[in-house]
């Protein structure tokens, strides 16, 4: 039993079958890929993971609780942070108050009006976020607004703010999507760096380079079918999946 | 630290709030607006402009059916007179919770919705309870007359204390201090500061962030494990109590309730004052209520010979057009100036007068120290 399973999860828009019968068992503390061609289906099975759709049939159970028609915020106190494909980030406010954010939401739960004690009294949970942008090279624009950040800047902000919540497990969808190549490394080093410390991670990714460099295994996701799941090396000579996934090419 | 729990800029901006607000009389009348009954009016008004900004200045929802609430809190002060005492605190009291009550229920309501629709629905709330408190509703109200006092209302805790006002009709008193003239508006002044350091609290607060995180990104708040909703619901119910609470005052001050105070124009100027003055800043609404308070005294008390005199300088024919030109814009109309003002104020000054300040603070900061400045000020990375 990994720490998230998904069982026989089917999904129909109307006509298309988006995910159909799909298995997935995700071990704790493992980087897990999941990569297929465009409308395989990917972003659709994370979505059923996080409350944002829910599948037609089957089950997906995260560490022991069933997330079928629980909102997001719920699954988040759960302890599932999720990355978007474009980076999700409180523009208007600063680097240091978008860490601070999530970091009241894992201390106090989802809602909680404590308007009579000032932020500046804190220190806590403001160490905790300094440190967590330390960690991600941005602590000496902590006062900026998010906003103007570049793109690179803003997904690390984006992966402090998920990190400073300790989850246990991290969804990452196309990390590196439309980023620079000196971002996309730095991210890189970045999201192996979290694993290195045992933060287990569910990636959603296009990049070859990215999914080979990071992930422990991989599921090879077509047309809504998991149609291989190994380890990387396996995976590059599984004829299958070149055939489906790479048109044939060698890598 | 200090007992108030406020940052050192906080707390000197609060002294000088407090000072400002009580020399008040004496600051404004050189303007010409250093009377009760005016000074009355720019505490209430920042009471209500205060509230309204900690829901649309922190999670940006704009409602625009605040003086449902405003309304709602005057008729609850009047009833409080009439049933139990003209004592102002039990009226400012019941105002501000039926107030809340009332914002508890719209906006239970109007946030399933945000944007526009949320817009529409406050706007449509209050309009309808405007509607009711004209028609069946009218024993509670009174209707057009709107409610008043009556010799023979029972007065419960007036009666019950031995208070009696014998055959004339009582102005409401705080034992024995009339709140009429400089009492109530120090009275309304007092309300005034304590509301504005609530707010300066609540704006410093977790809870604060969490509101402007609701203006920001909904999304990521949602993902990160928070649960919007119920903050935009607080915040609404917040604004909806500062607005009771306003709306009581103005019972206070002047014991009759009117349905016409809930009019949408009534919800339309607490935007205005709040926009004008710096939505989102701390004293940027007090600013916009007073100065539309100002204005609209000064302008509407205009009339053809005040302007036929201010133009006498020019020849006849030319003084007659100029006037009646003029007078467009003052007395009855206005409101033409205000909207003006307004149209001037967000195109050229989209953060309010409060941005204005920090422009001319900006000016004279580089002037006296040199580039400085103005270098540091300017480091937007690209994106």
């Amino acid at each position: 039993m990994g720490i998230l399973t998904v069982n026989n999860v089917n999904k129909r828009f109307g006509g298309l079958k988006a995910l159909d019968d799909v298995n997935l068992d995700i071990h704790e503390g493992t980087v897990h890929a999941i990569i297929g061609p465009n409308g395989a289906g990917k972003s659709t099975l994370l979505n059923c993971f996080v409350g944002k759709l829910e599948p037609d049939t089957g089950s997906v159970v995260f560490d022991g609780t069933s997330l079928l028609g629980i909102p997001p915020h719920k699954i988040n106190q759960l302890g599932v942070s999720r990355v978007f494909q474009t980076p999700e980030i409180f523009g208007d406010l600063t680097l240091l108050e978008n860490v601070m954010i999530p970091a009241f939401a894992k201390r106090d739960g989802s809602f909680k009006v404590n308007g009579w004690s000032a932020v500046a009294n804190q220190s806590e949970v403001r160490d905790q976020a300094m440190v967590m942008l330390e960690d991600v090279n941005l602590a000496s624009k902590s006062k900026e607004t998010a906003g103007h950040l570049s793109r690179g800047d803003k997904r690390r902000l984006e992966l402090a703010m998920c990190l400073v919540q300790k989850p246990k497990l991290l969804l990452l969808d196309e990390p590196t999507a439309g980023m620079a190549r000196a971002d996309t490394n730095n991210t890189i080093d970045l999201m192996k760096t979290i694993a290195s410390k045992g933060v287990t991670m569910v990636v959603i990714e296009h990049d070859m380079h990215v999914v080979f460099s990071l992930a422990d295994r991989i599921s090879v996701l077509a047309q809504g079918h998991v149609i291989a799941e190994d380890i990387p090396d396996k995976i590059k000579g599984d004829p299958r999946v070149q055939e489906a996934y790479l048109g044939g090419a060698h890598l | 630290m200090n007992i108030l729990s406020l940052s050192r800029s906080d707390l000197i901006t609060l002294i000088c709030f407090i000072i400002a607000v009580l020399s008040g009389p004496v600051i404004l009348e050189p303007f010409g607006a250093g009377y009760p009954d005016l000074l009355q009016k720019f505490a209430i008004f920042g009471i209500f402009a205060i509230g309204f900004n900690i829901l649309f200045g922190l999670t940006g929802y704009l409602s625009f059916g605040h003086a449902a609430f405003l309304g709602v809190g005057s008729y609850t002060a009047v009833w409080t007179f009439k049933l139990l005492s003209m004592n102002p605190i039990p009226a400012i009291i019941f105002a501000t919770l039926v107030g809340g009550a009332f914002s508890v229920i719209i906006g239970y309501i109007s946030l399933r919705r945000s944007g526009i629709y949320f817009s529409i629905l406050t706007l449509a709330f209050a309009q309808m309870s405007y509607n009711l408190a004209y028609s069946v509703l009218t024993p509670i109200t009174n209707g057009e007359t709107g409610l008043q006092l009556a010799q023979s209302d029972p007065r419960a805790l007036d009666v019950a204390f031995g208070r009696d006002y014998g055959a004339v009709l009582p102005p409401s008193d705080l034992f024995g201090i009339e709140m009429t003239g400089y009492p109530g508006f120090y009275f309304c002044a007092t309300l005034l500061i304590i509301c504005f350091f609530i707010s300066m609290r609540i704006f410093r607060s977790p809870f604060g962030m969490m509101l402007r995180a609701v203006k920001s990104n909904q999304n990521r708040m949602n993902y990160t494990g928070l649960n919007t909703r119920p903050y935009a619901l607080a915040a609404f119910v917040i604004s909806g109590m500062f607005a009771g609470l306003a709306g009581g005052l103005l019972a206070v001050t002047d014991p009759l309730a009117g349905a016409e105070r809930m009019q949408w124009t009534a919800s339309g100027e607490v935007v205005l004052m709040t926009i004008l003055g710096g939505s989102g800043t701390l004293l940027g609404p007090v600013i916009g209520a007073g100065a539309i308070k100002y204005f609209e005294n000064i302008f509407s008390a205009f009339n053809e010979t005040i302007l036929l005199n201010a133009y006498s300088f020019l020849p006849e024919s030319l003084q007659h057009m100029m006037a009646s030109v003029s007078s467009l814009f003052v007395g009855e109309g206005w409101h033409l100036t205000l909207g003006a003002l307004f149209m001037l104020i967000v195109i050229f000054l989209p953060g309010g007068l409060m941005e204005g300040f920090r422009r001319i603070k900006g000016m004279i900061g580089r002037i006296g120290g040199g580039g400085d400045v103005s270098s540091k000020s300017e480091t937007a990375p690209a994106e």
